[in-house]
């Protein structure tokens, strides 16, 4: 990845200027005005191409860094030019937002779903309890025995089918927790890219602060926001040809070589 | 039944060791990454290996390839657990020697399903 690391050029600029300045401060002691003006325009010329020769290859290098985006640590040469789909550092954060978004309410609905299994539970134990109760001090006559031992039994028969939905609820719960894995993912590409941008930024900071040491002006010049095509990641597919869809797409790829 | 779980993200490893202690499987160890797997590996003493691909350091590829390299554990079973979902790949894991390949996200039954396919594979074989 290209950086503003490389300052000779920057170097070379700073000794033009002063070589300049240094002939100017002669010339204004001569009082030769016509090579003053000359010297001035060359002083303005050296500074104007500094600057954009600087400026450009901030663009580049903050192009570079966006558009390396995708390109991981692990990933060879081979892998990162096979990289065909085009996103964006937003969908990639739009994508954190949905998961995040399905897992959150995923998990409400699992837990909306098992709540009044719990609380019916606790009532009909409550009732059974104090049937019971009744049951150990003999004070339940034969007719009420025999509505407690159809009460204990359906509660037992229904409970069979409540423990398996609280099982399957919380098991959904449990996966629902998945998307810290695959967002984390995606989080660590995007802290990539903003510490890429950063060390741009740092460098456009570093030469603002040196051009307006020499020329004494500010440097109030506005960048250019763009929008650069970015390529995909395998965890953030979209319909194509290169992606499996789902496990049944695996399924099928792998059965097709003889699994 | 020892089972070793290798992925680089702590909740994923913690989702699929609970599924796994739902279909029974209680043993279970971890490690983040390839090169912390492969040394409990060639320590002996694992039966099932799951393994993301994408990890730091050693790959779940790389590790794939390192345990079929190995004359110790060329036949212990693997399960890779990806979000890698490009075909090729899936090619290559398979030309590996993997012996299942589930795509995440997943669900518990198809966990289920892959674990079981894998058992009644090395039981036959």
């Amino acid at each position: 990845m290209s950086r503003l690391t490389d300052t000779h050029s920057h170097e070379n600029y700073m000794q033009d200027l002063s070589k300049a300045t240094e002939l100017l401060a002669e010339k204004i002691a001569e009082g030769d005005s016509s090579e003053i003006n000359e010297l001035i325009d060359s002083i303005k010329d050296t500074r104007d191409k500094g600057l954009y020769n600087e400026i450009g290859k901030l663009t580049r290098a903050l192009h570079d860094a966006i558009s390396e985006f995708h390109i991981d640590a692990y990933l060879d040469d081979s892998d990162k030019k096979e990289m065909s789909t085009i996103s964006d550092a937003t969908d990639r954060l739009s994508y954190v937002m949905n998961l995040t978004d399905s897992a959150a309410n995923r998990t409400m609905d699992m837990v909306e779903a098992s709540l009044p299994i719990a609380q019916e539970i606790g009532t009909e134990t409550d009732t059974l309890k104090k049937e019971w109760q009744r049951l150990g001090n003999r004070e339940t006559s034969y007719e009420e025995f025999g509505s407690l031992y159809k009460n204990m039994g359906d509660f037992l028969e229904a409970n069979e089918t409540r423990v398996n939905s609280l099982q399957e609820n919380l098991t959904n719960i449990l996966m629902a927790q998945d998307y810290q894995d695959l967002t984390g993912q995606v989080i660590k590409r995007v802290m990539t890219l903003v510490q890429d941008v950063e060390t741009s930024l740092v460098s456009l900071v570093k030469l603002a602060g040196n051009l307006e040491a020499v020329t004494g002006i500010d440097a109030g010049e506005e960048s250019q926001k763009s929008t650069p095509a970015l390529e995909e990641m395998g965890i953030f597919p979209t319909k194509n040809e290169e992606f499996v869809d789902g496990q049944d797409d695996v399924d099928d790829l792998l059965s097709s070589l003889g699994f | 039944m020892n089972i070793l779980i290798v992925d680089d993200f702590s909740t994923m490893r913690r989702i699929i060791k609970n599924l796994l202690r739902d279909l029974g499987f209680t043993n279970t160890e971890e490690a983040d990454d390839g090169s912390t797997a492969l040394p409990i590996l060639q320590k002996g003493g694992i039966d099932f290996l799951v393994t993301d691909w994408n990890m730091p350091k050693m790959t779940g590829i790389d590790l794939l390839k390192a345990v079929r390299a190995d004359a110790s554990l060329e036949g212990l079973p693997i399960l890779m657990v990806t979000a890698e979902a490009k075909r090729e790949q899936i090619i290559e894991a398979a030309q590996a020697g993997v012996n299942g390949y589930v795509v995440k996200p997943f669900t518990a039954a198809v966990l289920e399903e892959k674990i079981e396919k894998i058992f009644e594979r090395v039981d036959a074989g």
